[in-house]
């Protein structure tokens, strides 16, 4: 047999990711019940809400990033789980690829998961809340990115540890809700600039803040990792 | 029983493949593994018997390189543990658990494992290792909806993918029924024909006394009893291992 | 008999989990005396502010509880770090300790604020930017903890818990910088709190008698939830056997 070529860090976390999203483009369940959950929060905030009292533009960022936060958690949550059903954790321990390849890679599945349930709640809330992006769209996906690459490297940080834990489904919320508000708060007020027409310059100030946010953790919860998985 | 530790000596010339001296490794305050020493050359097969508790998983686990040892020191195929990667790189575990993604196919699930390796046509080389385990004809349905023994088959070949030079199995037979426990059999003989080196956990003597060159009795982290195969009367070694485990850890 | 290692650093010693059984700590009746005597002088000593009157005095408790609060974290979030490093349990025992101890003053200082809030703001809560910087603290406390109470493993909770405790802190700025930017946007009324460069001296030093003596009531409670956990930890070793 002609000699092994171990893939590197970022191959490995390729492998990983396509991996992740193989199983889950298998099953479907995950992403369907993120989804399901954040058009009918989209839709109970509609209700809950008084139109004279605020406009649809003054709602809508405040209840899509709400909603992200929640439906991303749901899908943090399956991002181990899936690996300890059978113990495949441990065939991928046993792999000899670096553990920063092993976050990075479902860090990256992650992103596509939220970024997809994201994809989908972004023109339900402009079409049930009549507020029309105006030719925003790059400049709202953008933001969203930045965004969710934060929420994304804290909660699969959070959720390799929560899943080893007996109250999984309560810490994983508990745990990552602080880290999210650095986050959801310049994401909300960013997108509320860009809603309203303002100059995108204006929005650009918060993302400082969100840049900052990804750098830091994500080099920290990279760095952390490898803690949640050794013995 | 005394404090004094047993040593495996291989019998075959040439360097030890799988070196072990004062192994240990505690939990809080428990010696899981305590002083275990080792020295099996390559192409040498240990059949590690024992009660449950024993310290046997744990020993396995920390030469696969998924755990650290607490103290002592060992080398697998070279490297030194905790070898991290290098250590990784060459062994190949299979546990009672499966190891595989329940959603994905067998051809998938061993793929997966071939890339990861870096073995250089994952396919062809899954091919192979599926092949070999006779589970081919179910290679493309998901590993779910196979049986336990179908899966234990995918989840040996998913560990041998990469030719691995130590091969740690933790009771692979469970399950298994006569074509799977016979094509395993073939597979690990095979493996050793080749120069790889086995250690063999189960509960099953004739099994494991079948396969093996040496045999270890394993209790409360120590090995109690080694000899190599050569020199063992089956039936009289069964007695003496039952009386072994009666008498408690 | 088990075997007793002088290098395990898991166990505790048979010395350390007798301290802990020993009598009444001096720490604690110095504690509880300079806090009394705080207390005293505040209420009955130290002169009435002209504008808040006697609701200014709870601010003798409320910048302290906080400073208390904060600097338990500290000692969390370097505890961790240490911990992470070395592997050594006493440093995790640090850490278990001075959250437990950090949590209560963290509620101290946000009860304390509300009540003062009250009759001085007219509310029970305004999103004020260090009550609220407070009100994540004890957010990230409350998590750090229920985190420890999920773990059975003693090795795994204590790695668990060092990365929380090293990543509370690292968003300890972040969020406050969000708060202040948010608060920048959203103009909320102006807080007149007693500044301290024009308080009279009896206020200065009754603050400062405050402060230390605040201190040393942490210092007593972390020694004592420290032992209990020193105790504990012997206790479950001897149970593992």
């Amino acid at each position: 047999m002609a000699p092994d070529a171990r893939p590197g860090t970022l191959a490995a976390a390729l492998l990983i990711a396509r991996k992740d999203l193989a199983i889950e483009f298998r099953t479907r369940t995950a992403f369907f019940s993120a989804v399901v959950f954040a058009l009918l929060a989209i839709v109970i905030f509609f209700f809950a809400w008084d139109p004279t009292a605020v406009t649809g533009m003054d709602l809508a960022p405040g209840v899509l990033w709400v909603i992200f936060t929640f439906a991303g958690l749901l899908g943090l949550n399956r991002s181990f789980s899936l690996e300890l059903a059978d113990r495949a954790i441990d065939a991928l321990l046993g792999a000899p690829v670096p553990r920063e390849a092993i976050y990075l890679g479902k860090a990256l599945a992650n992103v596509v998961f939220v970024g997809a349930v994201e994809a989908i709640s972004i023109p339900a809330v402009a079409l049930f809340y009549n507020t029309p992006f105006g030719g925003r769209w790059l400049a709202i996906a953008g933001v969203a990115l930045l965004a969710t690459i934060g929420l994304v490297a804290v909660g699969t940080l959070f959720s390799a540890m929560a899943v080893n834990t007996r109250l999984a489904e309560l810490l994983l919320p508990m745990l990552s809700l602080p880290f999210f508000v650095p986050i959801v708060m310049p994401a909300a007020q960013a997108t509320a600039r860009l809603l309203s027409g303002r100059p995108v310059l204006e929005a650009a100030n918060w993302l400082k803040i969100l840049l900052a946010f990804d750098l830091v953790f994500v080099a920290a919860c990279m760095m952390a990792f490898p803690f949640t998985i050794e013995e | 029983m005394t404090g004094a530790t047993e040593r495996v000596h291989a019998t075959s010339t040439g360097d030890a493949e799988v070196e072990a001296s004062g192994l240990t490794r505690m939990f809080g305050g428990r010696r899981a593994v305590d002083g275990v020493d080792l020295s099996l050359r390559a192409g040498d097969c240990l059949a590690l018997f024992g009660p449950n508790g024993a310290g046997k998983t744990t020993l396995l686990r920390m030469l696969a390189g998924l755990l650290k040892p607490s103290s002592g020191t060992a080398r697998i195929g070279g490297v030194t543990l905790p070898g991290g990667e290098e250590v990784r790189a060459v062994v190949g575990l299979i546990s009672h658990a499966s190891m595989l993604y329940g959603a994905l196919t067998a051809r998938e699930n061993v793929e997966f494992a071939a890339r990861l390796h870096g073995v250089r046509d994952a396919r062809t080389a899954a091919h192979v290792a599926l092949e070999r385990m006779r589970v081919l004809d179910r290679a493309d349905a998901p590993v779910r909806s196979l049986s336990r023994g179908l899966q234990q088959r995918v989840s040996i070949a998913r560990a041998m993918v990469h030719g691995p030079r130590v091969v740690l199995l933790d009771e692979p037979f469970t399950g298994l029924d006569a074509t799977g426990a016979a094509a395993l059999t073939a597979a690990l003989t095979e493996l050793r024909a080749h120069g790889a080196t086995l250690i063999l956990v189960t509960h099953n003597l004739g099994e494991g006394l079948a396969l093996a060159s040496h045999a270890a009795v394993m209790q409360a982290g120590r090995f109690v009893r080694v000899e190599p195969c050569d020199e063992l009367d089956a039936a009289a070694y069964a007695a003496t291992y039952r009386d072994l485990v009666t008498r408690g850890a | 008999m088990t075997t007793q290692l002088t290098s395990d650093v898991h166990a505790p010693t048979a010395a350390g989990a007798r301290r802990a059984r020993s009598g009444i700590s001096w720490w604690f009746v110095v504690a509880v005396l300079a806090v009394a005597a705080t207390y005293i002088r505040a209420i009955y000593f130290t002169p009435l502010e002209a504008i808040q009157g006697p609701a200014q005095k709870i601010y003798y408790v409320h910048p302290t509880s906080a400073w208390v609060a904060f600097m338990a974290f500290g000692i969390v979030a370097l505890a961790s770090i240490g911990y992470l490093w070395l592997k050594d349990l006493k440093l995790d025992r640090v850490a278990e300790s001075a959250a437990e101890v950090g949590v209560v003053f963290t509620s101290v200082t946000l009860v304390t604020g509300s009540l003062w809030g009250k009759p001085i703001w007219g509310t029970w809560w305004t999103w004020d930017a260090r009550l609220t910087l407070t009100l994540f603290l004890w957010f990230i406390y409350v998590g750090y903890l229920v985190l420890r109470g999920a773990i059975e493993d003693r090795e795994m909770r204590a790695r668990y818990s060092a990365v929380l405790g090293i990543l509370g802190a690292l968003l300890i700025p972040f969020i406050h910088l969000s708060v202040y930017l948010f608060r920048t946007l959203h103009p909320m009324p102006i807080i007149g709190k007693p500044s301290r460069p024009s308080l009279p001296n009896e206020m200065l030093e009754t603050f400062a008698l405050a402060f230390v003596s605040f201190t040393i009531l942490f210092i007593a409670l972390f020694r004592a939830r420290y032992h209990l956990a020193i105790a504990r930890d012997e206790l479950d070793a001897e149970d593992r056997g």
